[in-house]
C-alpha cells in the first residue's frame, strides 16, 4: 500500500513538473533583432496606436506629447485587480535596464527580463503579432521619455490567480492561433489588421471572453461585457456597425457619435490617440471593420 | 384550496402592479428636480444640434457655407457662456434620480468641472474664430471641442448601459 501511495505521488509530481516545464515562460532568441535600426518617428505613432499610455500613464497626469509612464492605473477584471506598472526609463522602478530584446519577449510571450509570466490585462495577446522592426523602434521611443521613480504596487488578486505558473497553462489554452481575418480583400485591410488586432488591441475589449478569460474568437468584436463595469462594450462587427466612413473617421478624429452626443467610458482615450494617427491608418481600420465577418448580437447583449 | 390560491394570485397581482408603479414612477419623473434635468438635457441638445451642422461640414455629409457655420459656431459660444449653475442644484445626481446620467462625482469636483467647462469655452471661442475661415479651418477647430465635451463627460456622466 505504501509503495503504491509513494508511486502514485512520484507520478504526480513527476506530471506537475512535466506540466511546469512545458508552460515555462517562452524567450525568443536575441539574434531576431539583429541589424535592425530604431526609427523613433515610427515609434511615436506606434506607442499611439497601441494605446500604451492609456494603461502606463499615472491617473493624475496632464494629457501631454511626453507621457510619464509611472504606471498605476487600476484595472478592475472578474479575476482582481490589476494595477499597471511603472514602464518608463528609470533604471530600478522603470525598465531603464531592458534591452530591445527584452520588450519583444515581453509583447510577444508575456515572459518578463526575469521570466515569469506576465497577466494578460498586459495585452500580449494582441501585440504578440507585432513585427520585430516595431518592438525595436517602440523600444527607442520609450526610451527617450522622462523617467520617473514612482516603484511598482503589487496586482490585487485572491487565490488561485495569485499563482503565476498557473499562467503558463493559460498561454497554452489561449495564446495561439494567427489572424482571425486571414484573407483581407485589400491592402488598406491588411494595414487595418495589423492596426486592430495587433496594436490597437480592440478585441481585448469587444471581443466576449470565456469563463477562464480568453477570448472567444469566433465572436471576434461581436461586443462584450464591460470588465469594468456596468454595460456592454458595442458590437463592431458589420452586423452592428452601421455609420459611414464619414462618420467613423470623424469620430476617430473629433470623439463625436453621428448623432454628437461624444465618446464614453474607455473609448475617450482610444480616441484621444486615434485623432492624433494619420488619415492614412484610420481609414485602413474603417476597411479591416468592414471586411470582418459580421457576427449577430448574442441573446444576452441588449445595445 | 381555491381560496388559498385565489389569495395568493390577487396578492401577487397587486404586488406587481405596485412594482410596476414604483417603475413608472421613477422613470417619469415626478421628482422635485426634474424641471433642472429637462433644462439641462435641453441645453445639451441645443449644443448637438449646432455641432450637428459644423460636423456635418467637416466630414463632407454638407456643403461648407461659411455663414452658416458661423452662425453655428456662435450659438455654441453663446451657450458655453450661459450661466447654468441653477440647474445642477446639489441632489439631482444619478444616485438618486434615474432620469440623469450626471454623477455625484460632478458636485465633489465642482472646481474640476468648472475647469471643463471653461476649457470647452476656450474651444469653442477658437471654433468661432476658424469657422467661417473655410473648411480646413472649421476642420481644424472642431476636434478640440470634441475632446472638451469627451473629457466633462468621461469624468461625470454615468457610462451609457
Amino acid at each position: 500500500m505504501r509503495r503504491l501511495l509513494l508511486a502514485g505521488a512520484a507520478v504526480l509530481a513527476l506530471g506537475a513538473s512535466a506540466l511546469l516545464w512545458s508552460t515555462a515562460p517562452e524567450r525568443a532568441d536575441p539574434a531576431v533583432l539583429e541589424g535592425i535600426a530604431p526609427d523613433p518617428e515610427r515609434g511615436a505613432q506606434l506607442f499611439l496606436a497601441a494605446g500604451c499610455a492609456s494603461c502606463h500613464a499615472a491617473p493624475d497626469a496632464p494629457p501631454g506629447t511626453r507621457p510619464v509612464l509611472a504606471g498605476g492605473r487600476r484595472l478592475a477584471s472578474p479575476f482582481g485587480t490589476f494595477v499597471a506598472p511603472n514602464i518608463s526609463p528609470d533604471p530600478q522602478a522603470g525598465i531603464g535596464t531592458w534591452q530591445p530584446i527584452d520588450l519583444f519577449n515581453a509583447l510577444k510571450y508575456g515572459t518578463s527580463p526575469e521570466g515569469r509570466h506576465y497577466y494578460p490585462a498586459f495585452p500580449y495577446t494582441s501585440y504578440r503579432h507585432m513585427s520585430p522592426a516595431d518592438v525595436v523602434s517602440l523600444f527607442a521611443y520609450l526610451r527617450s521619455l522622462p523617467p520617473d521613480p514612482t516603484p511598482n504596487r503589487p496586482h490585487e488578486l485572491p487565490f488561485p490567480f495569485s499563482v503565476r505558473a498557473g499562467l503558463g497553462l493559460w498561454k497554452a489554452l489561449f495564446l495561439r492561433g494567427g489572424w482571425v481575418l486571414r484573407d483581407p480583400p485589400d491592402a488598406a485591410a491588411e494595414r487595418g489588421r495589423y492596426l486592430v488586432e495587433a496594436l490597437g488591441h480592440c478585441g481585448e475589449c469587444h471581443t466576449p471572453r470565456n469563463a477562464l478569460g480568453g477570448l472567444r474568437r469566433r465572436l471576434w468584436l461581436a461586443g462584450a461585457e464591460n470588465p469594468a463595469g456596468a454595460g456592454w462594450v458595442p458590437n463592431i462587427t458589420p452586423a452592428r456597425l452601421h455609420w459611414s466612413e464619414a462618420d467613423l473617421l470623424g469620430y476617430f478624429t473629433t470623439g463625436f457619435t453621428p448623432d454628437y452626443d461624444t465618446v464614453g467610458g474607455s473609448m475617450a482615450e482610444v480616441v484621444e490617440n486615434l485623432s492624433r494617427l494619420p488619415e492614412d491608418e484610420l481609414r485602413a481600420i474603417i476597411a479591416y471593420l468592414r471586411a470582418v465577418p459580421a457576427v449577430a448580437p448574442t441573446k444576452r447583449q441588449k445595445e | 384550496m381555491f381560496g388559498k390560491s385565489a389569495i395568493a394570485a390577487t396578492v401577487l397581482g397587486v404586488g406587481l402592479s405596485l412594482a410596476a408603479g414604483v417603475v413608472l414612477a421613477a422613470s417619469h419623473g415626478g421628482g422635485p428636480f426634474d424641471a433642472a434635468i429637462k433644462a439641462r438635457q435641453a441645453h445639451m441638445q441645443l449644443y448637438a444640434y449646432n455641432l450637428g451642422i459644423l460636423g456635418g461640414m467637416a466630414k463632407g455629409a454638407r456643403e461648407y457655407d461659411a455663414g452658416l457655420a458661423t452662425a453655428a459656431a456662435a450659438n455654441l459660444a453663446a451657450l458655453s457662456g450661459l450661466n447654468q449653475a441653477g440647474y445642477w442644484p446639489p441632489g439631482s445626481d444619478s444616485f438618486d434620480n434615474d432620469n440623469t446620467a450626471a454623477l455625484p462625482a460632478l458636485w465633489d469636483n465642482l472646481e474640476d468641472a468648472g475647469r471643463k467647462g471653461a476649457a470647452l469655452a476656450e474651444a469653442v471661442s477658437a471654433l468661432q474664430e476658424a469657422a467661417g475661415n473655410g473648411l480646413q479651418a472649421l476642420q481644424g477647430a472642431i476636434g478640440p471641442v470634441g475632446q472638451a465635451c469627451a473629457a466633462c463627460h468621461k469624468a461625470y456622466r454615468k457610462p451609457q448601459q
